[in-house]
């Protein structure tokens, strides 16, 4: 049995007329780490919202269709149980800080001390988390004092440092410079390798070619495409519907229709463009 | 309109140094993109064009004001700031109220005014969203009633504070429109920006930051191709100019007209 099981999901918020998740049918396993992308509506906040559960507990509205995540159904489980599981990082940061915290450590340590962790092993975990996501010497900053690529890199160490067993992270790096971006996919690439399930939302596709297992293209509440990040992310249907793609993957699309790239395959990242353009 | 910056530095009062002597003239007319680490100080020193900061030393001169000698609603007048976060800018019942109080508020006349406001909601493609209520929108068209809200206000400057950020391919074709036209129109654009192939596509001057201070500035081509330095303050170059040096093009390429047209010739 996959660790997640959406079947059949439709989901509608309260007061609006169309549904935002539209029979959506997704199994991840254990220890995979998946990405999605998709156009600005497409529900790719409101799927992490379901895997959060939020959707239905939180934001009520109506669902159908079955949400199972390590073999609960979430239907059946109150939201305090279920975040013990599932750990879920802000679209935008700005939201996730608690405010009752004074110091990047503190707020870090909230939801430790919101599930009664000692007060040693605390500090270790704070500590550790803090080393992951390079933002140790933040520590004693105010969360509100610090710019916006900082606050994000906060935001997801306290969801981090829960060792929550599934991972969901609604574009963690958009307000990341360029090589903490490519940092934090680092990061998130090695707790799958450890064993944590990880949902991300995301739009930079060289990163997601490099460290993603899968690719789940999301468009009006519907799954497009699905299947590994080379197939998925060269398809011509991304860039019919509004999806970003690589620069590699439209510069070779150009090439080709000047001849200039001779295979069938179009690269989607650094190296494959590399390969493929070579004399 | 000149901007001029003049040994600015900036401390915080919890007594974080964001800037630390930093000196840029900026022509009339220029589009200009700010890239750099996150806690480079990017944002702290735009906050310093309208205003909305003051220099603990140095100074900031937008024209012929030094924007110490005059108000944020004075220089409201001359710079348009366009916040990374719509939310902590808009506050209006509805789009077309967010979009012409800028405007009113500047003193235009009522029909100057409605010229301005249709020019924006045309621009950001708003014209079928006037009567919603901006928090009614979802985050991208929330970020294009920020950004149509301060076009309207027709500053000769203008700026734009990672206005990339969690916007689909379309809507950043919508903004690449926007800032088009506002260069047609002859008018200064600086962004901040961590996308750097948008940036590479844009923008004639590229403007790097590291700690407080510049580390590099200079034409795009030439700022991006400085794999070494820029990687100081975390910065990539651009994908296809990464790809250039990898297929050891002689020059430096960054975008993909030049890249087919390189590649042509060493065929």
């Amino acid at each position: 049995m996959a660790f997640i099981n959406l079947s059949n999901v439709t989901y509608k918020y309260p007061l609006t007329k169309t549904p935002v998740l539209q029979n959506v049918n997704l199994q991840v396993n254990e220890g995979e780490f998946v990405a999605v992308m998709g156009p600005n509506g497409a529900g790719k906040s409101t799927l992490c919202y379901a895997l959060a559960g939020f959707v239905p507990h939180f934001f009520k509205g109506e669902l159908t269709g079955e949400i199972q995540v390590d073999g609960k159904k979430s239907s059946e489980s109150t939201l305090d149980e279920w975040v013990l599981n599932v750990g879920l990082a802000f679209q935008n940061p700005f939201n996730q800080i608690s405010g009752a915290k004074y110091t990047v450590f503190e707020e870090i340590a909230f939801g430790l001390e919101n599930i009664g962790v000692p007060r040693d092993e605390m500090k270790v975990r704070v500590e550790e988390a803090m080393k992951l996501t390079g933002i140790s010497d933040l520590a004693d900053r105010s969360p509100y004092s610090l710019s916006g690529g900082q606050q994000q890199r906060v935001a997801l160490t306290s969801i981090l440092v829960m060792q929550p067993k599934l991972l969901v992270l609604d574009e963690p790096t958009s307000q990341l410079d360029p090589i903490g971006t490519r940092e934090v996919f680092g990061v998130v690439r090695n707790m799958a390798e450890e064993g944590m399930t990880v949902v991300m939302v995301e739009h930079k596709v060289e990163w997601i070619a490099h460290f993603a297992d899968r690719v789940i293209a999301l468009k009006e509440g519907q799954i497009l495409l699905e299947g590994k990040p080379d197939e998925v992310l060269t398809s011509d249907l991304l860039t019919e519907n509004g999806f970003g793609v690589s620069r590699y993957t439209s510069v070779a699309r150009e090439a080709k229709k000047q001849g200039l790239w001779k295979q069938d395959k179009l690269p989607v990242t650094l190296f494959e463009a590399a390969e493929g353009f070579k004399p | 309109m000149n901007i001029e910056i003049n040994d600015l530095r900036f401390t915080y009062p919890a007594g974080v140094e964001a800037l630390r002597g930093i000196s840029l003239k900026i022509n009339p007319g220029e589009q200009v993109a700010i890239v750099g680490q996150n806690g480079a100080g990017k944002t702290t020193l735009v906050r310093h064009f309208n205003g909305l900061l003051q220099p603990t030393s140095g100074s900031v001169l937008i024209g012929d004001w030094d924007t110490r000698e005059h108000s944020v609603a004075k220089l409201a007048s001359r710079v348009g700031y366009v916040f990374q976060n719509p939310d902590e800018q808009l506050f209006s019942r509805d789009v077309l109220t967010e979009v012409a109080f800028g405007p009113k508020n500047l003193g235009y006349e009522k029909n100057k005014v409605d010229e301005l406001v249709k020019r924006a909601l045309s621009l950001t493609e708003l014209n079928n969203k006037t009567e919603t209520n901006p928090y009614d929108l979802s985050p991208t068209w929330r970020k294009m009633v920020a950004l149509a809200s301060i076009i309207a206000m027709d500053t000769p400057i203008v700026i734009f504070d990672e206005p990339t950020t969690g916007q689909d391919a379309v809507n950043i074709g919508r903004i690449v429109n926007v800032i088009s036209e506002l260069k047609k129109e002859g008018k200064t654009v600086v962004t901040i920006t961590h996308d750097i192939d948008f940036c590479a596509e844009n923008f004639e001057r590229v403007i790097a930051l590291s700690n407080g201070q510049v580390l590099l500035d200079g034409p795009a081509r030439d700022v991006l191709g400085q794999e070494e330095i820029l990687a100081q303050t975390y910065v990539d170059p651009p994908q296809l100019t990464r790809l250039g040096k990898l297929l050891a093009f002689k020059e430096t390429v960054i975008k993909q007209d030049e890249f087919l047209q390189t590649l042509r010739g060493s065929r």
